[in-house]
């Protein structure tokens, strides 16, 4: 039970917001929910919409909205490299496949070992340093810019090792 | 001071209509009629189909003035943007030119009926919605002959899938319009339906447990402009073109839902007219356009195979089939020279015409009559004319008193938070929280036994202590333009019961109030029927049904179930010489008849139902008697004749004609009247089912609304406060509460509904339980009609500390709280 | 060199600290405003200024604040950080290096707005940003900028963060106010629009990071000081975020009026392969695309100047594309981005962005040219119809794209990138 795990953070998270507008308080604590799976189970989404007074549904619903909330399990760590116009014309789709076919798998798919899920998004506000993609760590997003397919593999055989943020 | 007019013009014709009104009602209202998809005018315009797109001319003002600027002819001059605007998010203004039908307008909603089909599948052969499919319709009307769009770009959704098992929901059809999210959110406030993802690939979804959780979800499918939401229950059933449609009321609950029943002759059951479904008839004063889904699915038990077709006899101790004759002769033979010692019972199920004949029959034989439902106030309930709870604003209040209107009467609790949001004051008085409770401005929540003090503070203002809730309450009411009490049994005694009802009708007299629109008593029922029941005279048994046996010899029960409900009574029913019982099912009291009669259901047969609004409403035969069952005044007529009482035996109609002339308040209510009906706003159904949905327009009457005038003689002196407060039980007191999906023989044919009836069971407070060591999902052991039942255990917070609450009709007879009889060690 | 208003970090890197910004007359313009002046009269300011909006509307700053209704409270502001535009990226720079002007930007709209709460709503991708920018609120809280009694006046204000979770959407700020408030992202109608009808239904002045950046050096330094930069109708200086085939990719902050020339060639770097420019998106991916001739690289980057050559500044996102970048592919990148994000609301953006999507890409591998005449129609029939200006702007690249790049778009002209 999150509420069990983390009671000041959720209390801090909920005085972030006016005390009679508690449903603001979903994407933090939906973001709160994805640190302990990867993913928003089902079981945490009907502890979240308890603790802010909503239905399962429409905390649901926000988790099949937005692109960072998942619905179901993936790598522990996700790669998220931009192929969108700007760092496509820097080279970021040749980057993006060359790591993957570093890796052993498509674009989209999970190493068989499930440390890596490699995908492409859209654009991540690094234009000038492409290429680039955030790494979407249990702890959070971090970005990593300015790669080569070299940097990158180094980054994930470090993560494979000792885990963190790399 | 009325709403301002606005003055405009719509294709050409002159439109005046209040400031305010959204241009897509306006234009329905000029009869131009502006497509919608999304937009209904029962939620919150969104503007996101985009269908709607008009073209809007506005007046162009003289900067430094203000005014008009007008040509040499005085004629506003107009400016066009060229730019379409959604009819349905506008409101009208003066002097505007609204163009729906421009080259523009024409070819902007081309376009969007080209989107809009780019990935809707080409289902409709095989698609439930085909012939009253809005989409089908308006792309006929508005839309481009072919479609560009490529055939493998088309998206692939999923097609069958269950939001729970009412509702199918097929994501390939759907058009993303969103007014079953806006539904459930808005009108019912169940948002247990949702979207999900985004862009094209926008679905429904539910999250609940179980899926689709809302007891409203049905009425999704009639506002559906596709056929993406479909009913488990009618879904591959019928082309809407080969049913017929009969007018009825829905026989499970007392506000008394308009209903239209359509059937249609089938191969498989030998070329009978079968029900294929159930859907709203729009009467705005009732239940508008919507149903709950006990009405819309609960009907099964008209075609049940438990059904009696046929009139039994006992012989030899067991109950055989026979025909009328036979069991008439032998009522005739059994039941000889009955009078005083012939005790009537019948239940609040039955039509007036039914219940009519009965009294006459009673009467007749100076036998002793009886109505077996024990909740007083029947005399006293009523509302002044014209009511109407849609009217009801902010200078308005409403207590609602010992009920939980949702499970109990839906379509009330609708009504009344849709109240609550224009302004009404409501009050609700439980022994426990409600789902209404949301609503309420005040929610004086009491203990058991000790709602009488909270009623006397309410209704005295002054009386509760200064600055307390109460106290506020108390102020709201006094200071409320209308007032209108509901009131119910959970929680009390019959006594309780009756001094509650009365209480309420001597304040409503005290405050003249009573005879006023949108002010009076309103019981909630248990059944249908009951109101009329008491408006033709019949009483509960003063001191109790057993008491009511006691000397009598015979008995005539007709739509009731006395042994069902309280098994304690079997054997004084065995004690008499000879029973006669008029039901639908073999129940545990027909089970113990001499002879039993077969009556038909609602669905068969005609005749009239009054509300607990006490709205007088005729209901039509949809499908053909079962087997040898008559409608209960007939059968009621045919025993009458048995026993040498000449009864009206020849139709309903001829019944009611009856009724006028007996019952002085049924004066003006003949079957022409109750046929009348007029022109209702939204309009729905045929042509303008794309804009109001698939619910039937009513062109069969909306009924008659029955005033009710209390005077202070017609109550009873107020009797003293010790009355009213009852002694608490040590321990835990098992209190009967109401579920909308209970196991009563109406409703558990329903076998669609079967995973959401209630079964035998206890909540309790953790507190309690944990007092007794028990956990969630334990069964505990109950002394019970001479064993012990084993009954499983709920935890719930909301369960006041010391209650126990038990589910009516649901396995555990129980009508009245009573201390829990717990056995001892009994806890597994 | 001109003088930097905005990207001031890159010749004082020590304002990143908050000592270090305050000895350098930070939190002088909001001790101003809030000790000296009438929210009414830092709304006269800023109007004088001609502040527009930098987010890429354009939208005169001052104007917009005072369409809060009066005596409607509580009034709100919220600082619109979901920077997702592809080709923007100088809210990131300010938020990371010079976060307290921008912060201080925040707290001097909410004095003007008489808001007592702030949020910086900050798109979730900048979750290690949101970390240090709460690090400075924090810091601004210790030293009595931000709290009760600010400098000694009866006016509070708390400056909180909300973070985002990957929609391009809620950059629109009713889509921004609708997932602040814990909803989908989808734009709200409008009217109402958020001066009167804001967040929690209060009325809310909603601002791009860059806009707010610009606030602190206003009331410090005047709005005559402020109209010395950039042109008449488009004032003050402005990042431009340069992005594609440029040897020097990255923020430039320039008067506004300055040439895609200078910028490109200059500051920029020309085009690392030498081969001439060939298209110019101004306003990232919702660009009407421009051709690479000299009266385009001439054309001075301001609002009025962009649109009397067919196309619009917006969020000043210059993305560069040589002769090695064929106009097929363009589209269908810019059509795969607004297909993925469009909310999926209203009919048209919801069905025209997937169709587009589809077309443009059987015509990038060599369709047919009737596919070309169709993608156009497609998008031309979005136009004017669509809910909010995520689905108009998805059309301006196919329809400029297709107009003003024909050759690309003939069977014998295609090939990809």
């Amino acid at each position: 039970m999150l509420i069990e795990k983390y009671p000041q953070e959720i209390e801090r998270i909920l005085a972030n917001y006016p005390p009679d507008q508690r449903r603001s308080a979903v994407m933090p604590l939906l973001y709160l929910a994805q640190r302990e799976e990867g993913y928003v189970t089902r079981a945490a989404m009907e502890e979240v919409a308890a603790l802010v007074g909503l239905e399962a549904t429409q905390v649901g619903s926000l988790v099949g909205f937005y692109t960072l909330y998942r619905d179901e399990p993936g790598g522990t760590y996700h790669i998220q490299v931009c192929t969108d116009l700007p760092c496509a014309l820097q080279g970021a789709e040749a980057f993006a496949e060359d790591l993957c076919r570093n890796l052993g798998i498509r674009l989209g798919e999970t190493t068989p070992d499930g440390a890596v899920t490699v995908e492409a998004v859209m654009c991540l506000a690094g234009c000038d340093r492409a290429p680039l993609f955030q790494l979407q760590a249990p702890d959070g997003i971090h970005y990593h810019e300015n790669q080569t397919v070299e940097s990158a593999l180094e980054l994930i055989k470090h993560l494979r090792r000792e885990g963190g943020r790399g | 001071m009325t709403a301002a007019q606005v003055r405009l013009t719509i294709d050409g014709m002159p439109v005046a209509v209040p400031a305010g009104t959204l241009l897509v009602d306006a234009a329905k209202q000029a009869g131009s009629n502006v497509p919608v998809f999304c937009y209904h005018p029962k939620l919150d315009p969104v503007g996101m189909c985009r269908m709607c797109l008009v073209e809007i001319g506005r007046p162009q003002r003289d900067r430094a003035t203000g005014e008009w600027v007008r040509d040499p002819n005085g004629q506003p001059v107009l400016s066009f943007s060229g730019k379409l605007e959604t009819a349905c998010t506008t409101p009208v203004e003066d002097g505007w030119v609204v163009r729906s039908a421009s080259e523009l307008a024409i070819e902007g909603r081309r376009q969007i009926v080209e989107y809009l089909l780019t990935s809707h599948p080409l289902d409709c052969p095989v698609c439930d919605k085909g012939g009253e499919c809005p989409l089908q319709n308006l792309t006929m009307a508005h839309g481009p002959g072919k479609s560009r769009f490529l055939f493998d770009d088309k998206i692939r959704l999923d097609k069958h899938l269950p939001l729970g098992e009412l509702i199918f929901l097929d994501r390939e059809r759907c058009i993303q319009c969103g007014r079953c999210v806006r539904f459930q959110e808005e009108v019912v406030d169940d948002a247990v339906i949702g979207f999900f993802e985004r862009g094209r690939k926008l679905e429904i979804v539910t999250f609940s447990e179980p899926g689709f959780d809302s007891i409203f979800s049905g009425n999704t499918t009639d506002i559906c402009p596709v056929g993406a939401l479909t009913t488990a229950d009618f879904r591959f059933g019928a082309r809407p073109w080969e049913m017929n449609a009969a007018a009825s009321i829905c026989p499970h609950c007392a506000v008394g839902c308009n209903l239209m029943v359509n059937s249609r002759r089938e191969a498989k059951s030998g070329g009978n007219l079968v029900v294929k479904r159930v859907m709203p008839r729009q009467n705005e004063r009732v239940n508008e356009i919507w149903i709950c889904d006990k009405g819309r699915f609960g009907y099964a038990f008209g075609s049940s195979p438990e059904r009696l077709t046929r009139p039994m006899v006992r012989r030899d101790g067991t109950l055989v089939k026979t025909t009328w004759d036979e069991a008439l002769a032998a009522v005739a033979a059994g039941m000889r020279g009955a009078g005083k010692d012939l005790l009537g019972i019948a239940g609040g199920r039955a039509s007036n015409e039914d219940l009519f004949n009965f009294r006459a029959l009673l009467d007749r034989l100076d036998g002793l009559l009886v109505l077996d439902e024990p909740m007083p106030g029947g005399e006293w309930t009523g509302l002044g004319p014209g009511s109407d709870l849609g009217r009801l604003g902010p200078a308005d209040a409403v207590v609602v008193a010992a009920c939980d209107l949702h499970a109990e009467a839906p379509i009330w609790w609708l009504r009344l938070k849709q109240a609550a949001e224009r302004g009404t004051t409501v009050i609700t008085l439980n022994l426990r929280p409600t789902r209404l409770d949301k609503h309420a401005a005040y929610c004086l929540q009491h203990g058991l036994g000790e709602s009488g003090d909270t009623v006397l503070a309410l209704q005295h203002p002054g009386r509760a202590p200064a600055g307390s809730r109460l106290q506020a309450a108390a102020d709201a009411l006094a200071a409320a333009e209308n007032v209108i009490v509901f009131y119910g049994r959970e929680g009390l005694s019959a006594v309780e019961c009756q001094a509650l009802a009365a209480g309420w009708g001597r304040w409503l007299v005290k405050t003249s109030r009573s005879g006023k629109t949108n002010n009076g008593l309103v019981a909630v029922w248990p059944r249908s029927n009951t109101q009329g029941a008491w408006d033709l005279g019949l009483r509960p048994a003063a001191d109790g049904l057993l008491q009511a046996l006691d000397g009598k010899r015979f008995a005539y029960l007709m739509a009731c179930d006395p042994v069902g409900d309280d098994p304690k009574l079997a054997e004084a029913f065995r004690q008499l010489e000879f029973v006669v019982v008029q039901e639908l099912f073999l129940t545990p009291t027909a089970g113990l008849a001499d002879v039993v009669l077969p009556a038909q259901a609602f669905l068969e047969r005609d005749g009239t139902l009054t509300s607990g609004e006490r709205r007088v409403q005729r209901f039509y035969p949809g499908v053909p008697a079962l087997g040898d069952a008559r409608p209960d005044w007939q059968a009621v007529a045919s025993v009458g004749e048995a026993l040498g009482v000449p009864l009206e035996s020849r139709s309903a109609a001829a019944i009611m004609l009856a009724i006028q002339a007996a019952v002085p308040d049924y004066a003006e209510v003949s079957y022409q009247a109750l046929a009348q009906s007029t022109e209702q706003w939204p309009p729905v159904g045929g042509a303008d089912m794309y804009f109001g949905g698939t619910a039937y327009k009513n062109h069969q009457g909306l009924g008659a609304q029955l005033p009710r005038q209390l005077r202070a003689e017609h109550l009873p002196a107020e009797p003293p406060t010790s009355l009213l407060r009852q002694p608490r039980p040590a321990g835990l007191t098992l209190v009967p509460v109401a579920r909308l999906y209970d196991q009563g023989i109406t409703l558990r044919p329903s076998t669609l509904l079967k995973d959401r009836l209630a079964t035998a069971g206890i909540e309790l407070n953790p507190q309690d339980a944990e007092q007794l060591g028990l956990a969630h999902g334990a069964v505990l052991g109950l002394v019970w009609a001479g064993g012990t039942q084993e009954i499983p255990v709920q935890l719930s917070a909301d369960v006041p500390p010391g209650l126990a609450l038990v589910p009516r009709s649901s396995g555990l007879k129980l009508d009245e709280p009573m201390a829990a009889p717990l056995a001892r060690a009994e806890v597994r | 060199m001109a003088e930097l208003l905005l990207l001031r970090h890159r010749e004082r890197p020590e304002l990143g600290e908050l000592d270090g910004y305050q000895a350098q007359g930070g939190f002088d313009g909001l001790r101003k405003a809030v000790t000296t002046m009438t929210p009414a009269e830092v709304i006269d300011l800023v109007k004088a200024s001609g502040l527009r909006g930098r987010g890429g509307a354009g939208f005169p700053t001052g104007v917009k604040w005072s369409f809060l209704s009066p005596g409607v409270f509580p009034r709100y502001v919220v600082a619109n950080a979901d920077e997702s535009e592809p080709g923007t990226f100088k809210d990131r720079e300010l938020m990371e290096r010079n976060p307290y002007q921008f912060l201080e930007g925040v707290a001097i709209c909410a004095y003007a707005a008489q808001a007592n709460l702030a949020y910086v709503y900050c798109r979730g991708e900048f979750w290690d940003l949101a970390y240090r920018l709460e690090e400075n609120l924090q810091a601004m809280r210790r030293a009595g900028l931000l709290g009760e009694r600010m400098f000694g006046s009866a006016y509070n204000l708390d400056i909180r963060l909300h973070l985002g979770a990957g929609a391009y959407i809620c950059g629109e700020e009713t889509a921004l106010l609708e997932s602040l408030e814990g909803k989908l992202g989808q734009p709200r109608l409008r009217p109402p629009f958020p001066a009167a009808v804001g967040l929690y239904g209060k009325p809310t002045v909603v601002n791009n990071v860059e806009t707010l950046a610009n606030l602190p050096l206003i009331l410090t330094r005047g709005a005559d000081w402020y109209r010395g930069f950039g042109t008449e109708k488009s004032p003050g200086t402005k990042i431009f975020s340069l992005s594609g085939h440029v040897a020097r990719p990255g923020n430039y902050e320039l008067p506004l009026g300055t040439t895609f020339r200078e910028l490109i060639f200059t500051h920029g770097g020309g085009t690392p392969s030498g081969m001439a420019v060939k298209a110019i998106m101004p306003a990232g991916a919702s660009s009407s695309i421009l051709p690479g001739t000299d009266a385009v690289l001439d054309t001075p980057m301001d609002y009025e100047s962009l649109a009397a050559v067919g196309s619009a500044l917006g969020s000043a996102s210059v993305i560069v594309m040589d002769a090695s970048v064929n106009l097929t592919w363009v589209l269908r990148k810019t059509n795969e981005f607004f297909k993925h994000e469009s909310c999926g609301k209203c009919t048209p953006c919801r069905e025209g962005t997937y169709w587009m999507l589809h077309v443009s890409e059987r015509i990038e591998s060599g369709g047919a040219d009737g596919e070309v005449r169709l993608l156009r129609s497609v998008a031309a029939g979005m136009q004017g119809k669509c809910l909010c200006a995520l689905g108009e702007f998805a059309t301006m690249p196919v329809v400029t794209g297709i107009d003003r790049f024909p050759d690309d778009f003939q069977s014998n002209g295609r090939g990809g990138r």
